[in-house]
């Protein structure tokens, strides 16, 4: 879509009345910012350590009396309370547990003996893989669709896109699945149903094994941020300043690209990073029904045998991403929309 | 597969009215589980050697452990019995079987010492042989105070394990036990060798164990020293997690598992109809029942509690909770694949009037209340409600209370008057009548205190004669269904079902699921 020479040039000019970064942006102050809000996170994850820890201990249930079942007696219960140090008390097995948790070292878990950093790791490895596989796949494509749906705005286009994403995301998950199974395995056999994959597995086959559950959580996210990207520049497209370049003849898709989309970027990436979280940390459902070796199942599991060492360590891995992808999130926006560097 | 179907509607009515014939009855019953597991080509076939199996199993759970004392559920029963043998095991008759042991018996007459010969030549995965001390290891290991196996209850009774010989173990009991050899064929009496780690998986079992992730997948390859020549027909075996009833079914239709369990009885002629799959079944393996506790009133009336036994339909239960399958119960706790099942107590159906007879006996009480969630057995609310329409018929009330499901072990079981219970048919008539019916037993549920009972249970315990030891258990089942505080309407199957490619299952009756769980190594695949 070539435009005349004359467009470019009114393009810059516009650039410099739209808020977009045209002072001199201050790097320091974005490392202090960055720094800032790091810090504010381990804060945070602090906090969720505490609070964590003390909902472990107000679990009803005691892990030895859990252990051990129907052949309890007080002499094995205080046996195993004292192999596993629940004698001592809470704050002191606090300070321990988060001493050790800081170096990485989760400790073993209580009904296996297992070391849960290890035990954690591949499970952590192969849900980052399916939530990042779900994400380059649902990120770009409800951006586009976004995008689509402003472009041809009230038409048919915008239409379907809204009806067909907000299907999806009515749909709860696991029914979604079982359609895609019953479709994709059952009635044509082209993909497997189940997804157990292994380190032995080569690369190709497992994402072939993966697509499925991925494609689940794609129906699951695609809707949510395909609207906010819609509502998010549909906003700024009623700014003046878009009035102007239309006015001054600029193409549509150069508009929303250049002009409309950075600045609507704020909302649309928090979006984006609560979809994100939502992929690694909210999949229980779409693990167990395409027997996917995940972290979901394997919390469920450990909270099902009172397996508290395990439960904290989830956890604070849990908000640890939820933290992490919430700081990049913010991060992001500053460097889009340079005012938020200065919050009055 | 049609011949399941055909089998069962021609069986289920047949085999009630056979039930009220005691002549027939073993004749139905033998026909009945030879035929009943689906494809009867495939199972007078001659194995197949060779294969990748791979099975899709429910109650994974990633704390599970390789170590047979911590195993609770089925998936590391399959797994556990690839890696390891027990020193009996239990025939496809209900039967002990020899498995590492060649020959047992009891060295006293009171039944009270036992001596096991063990078969020689077996090796471990690592090369070791089997001698009497890894026996004694492995079985130490349930035992103690420090023990918290879950096999341990079964040897509650053991004073003292020595290795008499090379291949000799001698266990010495605080009483004597006529049944006590059952307890050799637990789960959790996996025997590895002397001194070693059971966590490691090495046993003498038909399969060495590959790969393990807890809640994820088992991979075993065959032991090609096995010392069974006539099973462990694949080269190895998958054991997968599979926790969502639709995704197994979804894995078996789609070809990826061979084998899955806990199929739902509803999802069964979904299945059936299916080409390509055969349902395997384990008669009668899970007891559904109603306890009423014979020491709260209105239950302490006996006439009351027959008045409520006449007044449920079991017919009807069979039918809507179990799509068919399974049998009818008569409130007796010992099913009737059991050697010692009383054939010729006439089967009680349903009966309004004689259910109001007994009732105005009783002096009409109000106030039965029967509380019920879906914990107490899959279904027992809808139960609860159906037995209330039909005792309403016979002018009884019944007030059904919905309760939790969370909690329901310890908040109603046990507590509450009439409640909805179940338990795993055991495998021999002692361990199912001293578990729920001894007057000290911790889950006495029915609250059931006869001391005669409790005399009568002793004595068969010790009795070697096995005529006297048949009338003893029959006048006890007797007791049960006449005066007794358990209704029991329903006895349910253990269904599975398996690619038709699937030959060499067979039922275990008393041994649970999937042939007892060794299906791994009594399977092969067919071409």
């Amino acid at each position: 879509m070539g435009g005349p020479p004359l467009a470019d040039g009114i393009d810059t000019e516009i650039q410099a009345m739209s808020p977009l970064p045209a002072q001199k942006t201050s790097g320091n102050s974005l490392w202090s910012l960055l720094v800032k809000r790091l810090l504010l996170g381990l804060l945070l994850l602090w906090a969720v350590s505490l609070v964590i820890f003390a909902g472990t201990q107000i679990l009803p249930g005691d892990v030895a009396t859990s252990m051990l079942g129907q052949q309890a007696t007080p002499e094995a219960v205080a046996s195993i309370r004292k192999e596993l140090g629940l004698e001592q008390p809470a704050p002191i097995r606090y300070v321990k547990w988060l001493g050790a948790a800081v170096t990485g070292d989760f400790g073993r878990s209580y009904s296996n003996r297992q070391d849960i950093a290890k035990s954690i790791a591949p499970r952590l490895k192969n849900t980052l893989l399916l939530a990042a596989m779900a994400a380059v796949i649902a990120v770009p494509l409800s951006i586009l669709l976004g995008i689509l749906s402003v472009l041809y705005n009230g038409t048919w286009v915008d239409r379907t896109i809204g009806l067909v994403t907000l299907s999806a995301i009515s749909l709860p998950e696991f029914f979604a699945g079982y359609l895609l199974i019953a479709y994709f395995s059952v009635a044509h056999f082209w993909l497997p149903s189940s997804a157990t994959v292994s380190d032995a597995m080569p690369i190709g086959q497992r994402l072939v094994v993966m697509l499925l559950p991925c494609l689940t959580l794609v129906l699951a996210v695609l809707g949510h941020m395909m609207r906010m990207t819609r509502a998010a520049l549909l906003n700024v497209m009623a700014s003046p300043y878009i009035e102007t370049a239309l006015l001054k003849g600029l193409p549509w898709w150069r508009i929303v690209w250049k002009h409309a989309l950075p600045n609507a970027l704020s909302p649309i990436v928090n979006v984006v990073a609560l979809n994100l979280a939502y992929l690694i940390v909210g999949v229980v459902v779409v693990e167990v029904i395409f027997v996917y070796p995940g972290m979901g199942q394997y919390l469920v599991d450990h909270v099902a045998k009172r397996d508290v060492p395990v439960v904290q360590a989830a956890g604070l891995v849990f908000a640890a991403v939820y933290i992490l992808l919430n700081i990049v999130a913010d991060m992001v926006s500053v460097l889009a929309n340079p005012r938020l560097r200065h919050p009055r | 597969m049609p011949s399941h179907k055909t089998i069962s509607n021609i069986l289920q009515p047949t085999r009630r009215q056979l039930l009220q014939n005691a002549g027939l009855l073993s004749a139905a019953l033998s026909a009945g589980g030879l035929m009943l597991p689906g494809s009867a080509g495939a199972q007078a076939a001659t194995p197949v050697k060779g294969g990748h199996l791979i099975l899709g199993l429910d109650t994974a759970s990633s704390s599970d452990r390789l170590d047979p004392a911590f195993y609770t559920e089925a998936y590391m029963y399959t797994v556990g019995f690839q890696l390891f043998n027990t020193v009996l095991e239990l025939g496809p008759d209900g039967k002990l079987i020899g498995a590492l042991a060649e020959s047992w018996e009891a060295a006293t007459p009171d039944a009270s010492k036992w001596v096991f010969k063990l078969k020689k030549g077996i090796q471990f995965h690592n090369g070791k042989e089997l001698v009497a001390q890894d026996v004694v290891y492995s079985l130490n290991h349930h035992r103690g105070e420090k023990s918290s196996s879950g096999g341990k209850g079964q040897l509650l009774a053991v004073t003292d394990i020595q290795a008499t010989d090379t291949h000799e173990v001698t266990v010495t009991l605080s009483a004597g036990n006529a049944d006590f050899p059952a307890a050799l064929v637990d789960y959790h009496m996996g025997i590895g060798p002397d001194g070693g780690d059971f966590d490691k998986g090495i046993g003498t079992g038909a399969f060495i164990l590959e790969d393990f992730q807890p809640g994820v997948r088992a991979l075993t390859k065959r032991n090609p020293n096995y010392w069974a020549s006539d099973r462990a027909h694949v080269d190895s075996v998958e054991t997968i997690a599979m926790s969502d009833a639709t995704a197994r079914m979804a894995a078996l239709l789609s070809g990826q598992v061979h084998i899955i369990n806990r199929v739902e009885p509803r999802a069964l002629n979904l299945l059936s109809s299916r080409p390509g799959v055969q349902i395997l079944r384990s008669q009668e393996n899970t007891m559904f029942c109603f306890p009423m506790r014979v020491d709260a009133a209105p239950y302490d009336n006996v006439d009351l509690r027959l008045a409520l036994k006449y007044a449920i339909d079991r017919e009807e239960l069979q039918k809507s909770l179990l799509v068919g399958t399974g049998a009818i119960g008569n409130d007796n706790p010992i099913a009737s694949w059991n050697p010692y099942f009383a054939k010729d107590i006439p089967q009680r159906a349903y009966d309004a009037d004689k259910a109001a007879f007994h009732f105005k006996k009783a002096g009409s009480p109000g106030g039965i209340q029967l509380s019920v969630s879906d914990n107490g057995f899959p279904g027992s609310v809808d139960a609860a409600q159906l037995f209330q329409a039909s005792a309403a018929k016979a002018g009884i009330t019944i007030d059904v209370e919905r309760v939790p499901s969370d909690g329901y072990w310890d908040e109603v079981w046990l507590k509450k008057p009439f409640v909805a219970s179940n338990w795993s048919v055991r495998p021999t008539a002692d361990a199912m009548l001293s578990l729920i019916f001894q007057s000290e037993a911790p889950w006495n549920e029915t609250a059931w205190r006869d001391e005669a009972f409790d005399k009568l249970l002793a004595a068969a315990r010790v009795e070697l004669d096995e005529t006297k030891r048949k009338q003893i258990y029959h006048d006890l089942q007797v007791k049960l269904v006449d005066e007794g505080g358990e209704l029991i309407p329903l006895f349910v199957d253990n269904l599975a079902a398996a690619s038709e490619k699937v030959g060499g299952y067979v039922p275990v009756p008393g041994g649970g699921d999937l042939s007892g769980y060794r299906i791994a190594e009594r399977a092969w695949l067919n071409a």
